[in-house]
């Protein structure tokens, strides 16, 4: 299958480990990977603050973009929630509707895409690690992951998952949210810090950047002794 | 642009999401009502299939609001009901205002409502020299303690029993250990004396039921029942979209009423009020006034889009498991109505601009409109509260970020060089960290940033191709 990579622009630009990992998990699976260039964002930030005209300019690019695409494989429940859920509303009565839809009737959240759509969980990796796995809101909420990524975890070797209390809680990242209130999206987010301590795990996982990027960014300043890593990345670990 | 409200509540909320023992009265509090949540929810056979019943109940009724208040007033009315269409908080106030001057009304008890709250009937009753008293514990103690409540179905949540304590004996002379019990005690001698002597009892209304021409009060400590049936005046207040069309429809309401709001079964006391004391019958006020209340719930009802709002039971579920409220605190906001459901219809019943910033406080996480038994959309509902504001006026600045962020999103090599920019800069980024020079304080005032790695995704796949 001809699977296209849509790479978020904060992961290409800051996290382009997590979606080198997810290029060769495809490629080991015999997919041949596609990326657009051209693509920079899928719009969630202009979107979420309610500029939804400069919202669908940036968005059209990728609704275009992506007009040939067979399937459309995101690593980010955020991103892949703003494609499959939001550009129908979006886009809803103007000349791009029924490209949206397409779009978004093709689009994966990549741990769905490949537990539901391929039906692989093995990957053959290998993490001898303890870890705890952190849901983000939109891939869990609005797109109903849940299930995925722990049936691809239970199948790495060495890997002992402890869930945490309040697993589905949120980390209080809310995109343009944590510079808008950023006292109370850290409480928040201290709420999952401690939450994750107390599983004592190595490791806090999660399909979503975003999310790692603020429980990264607590637990640096904070100075505790716990990591954070994408899914993709345990998932091409030997 | 920036209103009053929105300075406030950004000021209190980033002062109480930092206040820990705060943090831990709140989680000690909801943690009992998690565990009773979930242990009565497993109860139903299905419990989504439960949301899904009560939610098309209140379509019907909200939809066929028209309909259903005139049969439900036409019922109430034969039995002797007066019924009082009140288009707004001004004419609610002055209808129970004039009713007291009218029947010489000295004292006065209220059971929960938070109707009450929002057309701030207490202070115009005071004001005009009337005694006016909470009969609802958790309302009594704010009450006594100067505030408003802290939260819609537990308003005194924010509390511990010590603090409670402390109030009584400051305001009540009591003299008792911090027991829950004991406390209760102490309201309650009061309280008794209070139905005893009062001319008028004031009660909100949990649902009004059009078959029937009843209301219906859901309660756990019998003061609603004692405010409603000892005073001789019984006034009531309803907003409009509380009408249900069947009484069967309590049926599955109730239970799930009690359940999302307080973690029951079934609340302990249910009334049913059809009318005032009927001819042959030996108790109950000799009048009973219903007072149903706009104050633009129908600008509401006109919104396509955001109707379900008013499908809303007041249940508080969607107050008990946002992080936003249980860190924010539920006086930060400073509206009638706390937490996401709030944020959705606050906008709507008091002004767009001046509460915007409500529904720009969410993180959308999605847990309010994961657990609302009636199923509104919430979280969704704030993106449209977004939405609506900027179309009705944009703020200047972020607009001009927006277009800047679409004309850089247009073009990936010149937001390649922004962060080129910004890789250069970062090993210098500790002088200006936290200080007002540092363009991302925001951020990192209490978090650091990731470091930005020699090269992106993007620049990877092309050496690869």
């Amino acid at each position: 299958m001809k699977v296209h990579l849509y790479v978020p622009c904060f992961v290409d630009q800051l996290y382009p480990k997590a979606a080198m990992a997810m290029v060769e998990i495809l490629e080991k699976l015999g997919h041949t990977v596609e990326f657009e260039e051209k693509i920079a964002c899928c719009g969630q930030p202009a979107f979420n603050s309610g500029y939804w005209e400069e919202a669908r300019t940036v968005a059209a690019r990728t609704v275009e973009g992506l007009e040939s695409a067979e399937v459309v494989v995101i690593g980010s429940g955020s991103c892949g929630a703003m494609l499959h859920k939001f550009y129908p509303e979006l886009f809803k009565e103007t000349p791009l509707a029924e490209k949206a839809n397409a779009l978004a009737n093709k689009t994966y959240e990549f741990t769905d895409f490949l537990v539901r759509k391929l039906g692989v969980t093995d990957l053959g990796a290998k993490f001898p690690h303890k870890i705890t796995y952190h849901d983000g809101c939109h891939g869990l909420r609005e797109l109903g992951i849940k299930s995925q990524p722990r049936q691809l975890l239970e199948k790495v070797q060495g890997l002992t998952l402890v869930e945490m209390k309040e697993a589905e809680s949120c980390c209080g990242f809310g995109g343009t949210f944590s510079a808008k209130f950023p006292l109370v999206s850290s409480a928040m987010g201290d709420g999952k810090c401690a939450s994750a301590l107390e599983t004592e795990a190595e490791y806090i996982v999660s399909a979503d950047s975003s999310c790692l990027m603020q429980i990264q960014g607590l637990l640096t300043r904070q100075q505790k002794p716990i990591q954070t890593i994408h899914i993709a990345e345990v998932l091409v670990s030997r | 642009m920036n209103s009053t409200f929105s300075k406030d509540f950004k000021k209190n909320s980033g002062r109480m999401s930092q206040d820990l023992t705060h943090r831990a009265v709140i989680k000690k509090a909801l943690g009992a009502y998690e565990i009773k949540r979930d242990e009565n929810r497993s109860k139903y056979l299905n419990w989504q299939e439960a949301r899904q019943a009560a939610s098309e109940i209140k379509w019907e009724a909200v939809n066929h609001l028209d309909r259903y208040l005139l049969e439900m007033t036409k019922n109430l009315e034969a039995r002797g009901t007066k019924v009082f269409w009140a288009s707004n908080a001004e004419e609610a106030r002055q209808y129970v205002i004039s009713l007291a001057v009218e029947k010489k009304v000295k004292s006065i008890i209220k059971s929960k409502t938070m109707t009450s709250e929002e057309i701030h009937l207490n202070g115009a009753l005071e004001k005009l020299g009337y005694d006016v008293v909470e009969s609802d514990l958790g309302e009594y103690i704010v009450q006594l303690n100067e505030e408003p409540p802290y939260h819609l179905v537990f308003p005194a949540m924010h509390l511990t029993r010590g603090q409670i304590k402390e109030i009584f004996k400051r305001k009540l002379g009591s003299d008792t250990s911090d027991l829950p019990e004991e406390l209760t005690m102490v309201a309650r001698n009061i309280m008794r004396q209070k139905y005893l002597t009062a001319d008028m009892g004031i009660s909100g209304a949990n649902f009004g039921v059009a078959e029937t021409g009843m209301i219906s009060i859901t309660e756990n400590e019998g003061n609603a029942r004692l405010t409603t049936s000892f005073p001789k005046i019984h006034v009531a207040l309803m907003g409009i979209e509380k009408v249900i069309p069947k009484l069967g429809d309590l049926a599955i309401l109730l239970p799930l009423l009690a359940t999302a709001g307080g973690g029951q079964q079934i609340t302990c006391y249910n009334t049913m009020i059809g009318g005032p004391r009927q001819p042959g019958e030996c108790d109950g006020p000799e009048e009973f006034h219903l007072v149903l209340i706009d104050n633009r719930r129908t600008e509401l009802l006109a919104d396509a889009e955001q109707r379900d709002a008013l499908h809303c039971i007041r249940c508080g579920a969607c107050l008990n498991v946002c992080p936003i409220f249980k860190n924010s605190g539920g006086h930060s906001y400073g509206t009638t109505y706390q937490g996401p459901i709030g944020s959705v219809i606050t906008p709507h019943l008091r002004g767009l601009q001046d509460w915007k910033h409500l529904s720009s406080a969410s993180s959308l996480c999605g847990s309010c409109t994961e657990v609302c038994p009636v199923k509104i959309d919430i979280h969704h509902h704030l993106l449209h509260n977004r939405r609506n504001a900027v179309t009705q006026m944009p703020v200047w600045w972020e607009r001009i970020a927006f277009k800047g962020f679409s004309i850089a999103t247009a073009n990936p090599a010149l937001f390649q060089l922004g962060i080129k920019i910004g890789r250069v800069f970062q090993p210098l980024h500790f002088l200006i960290k936290g200080t007002l020079l540092d363009p991302v304080r925001a951020w990192t005032q209490t978090r650091d940033l990731p470091e930005i790695p020699a090269k992106s995704f993007r620049q990877q796949w092309k050496s690869r191709q």
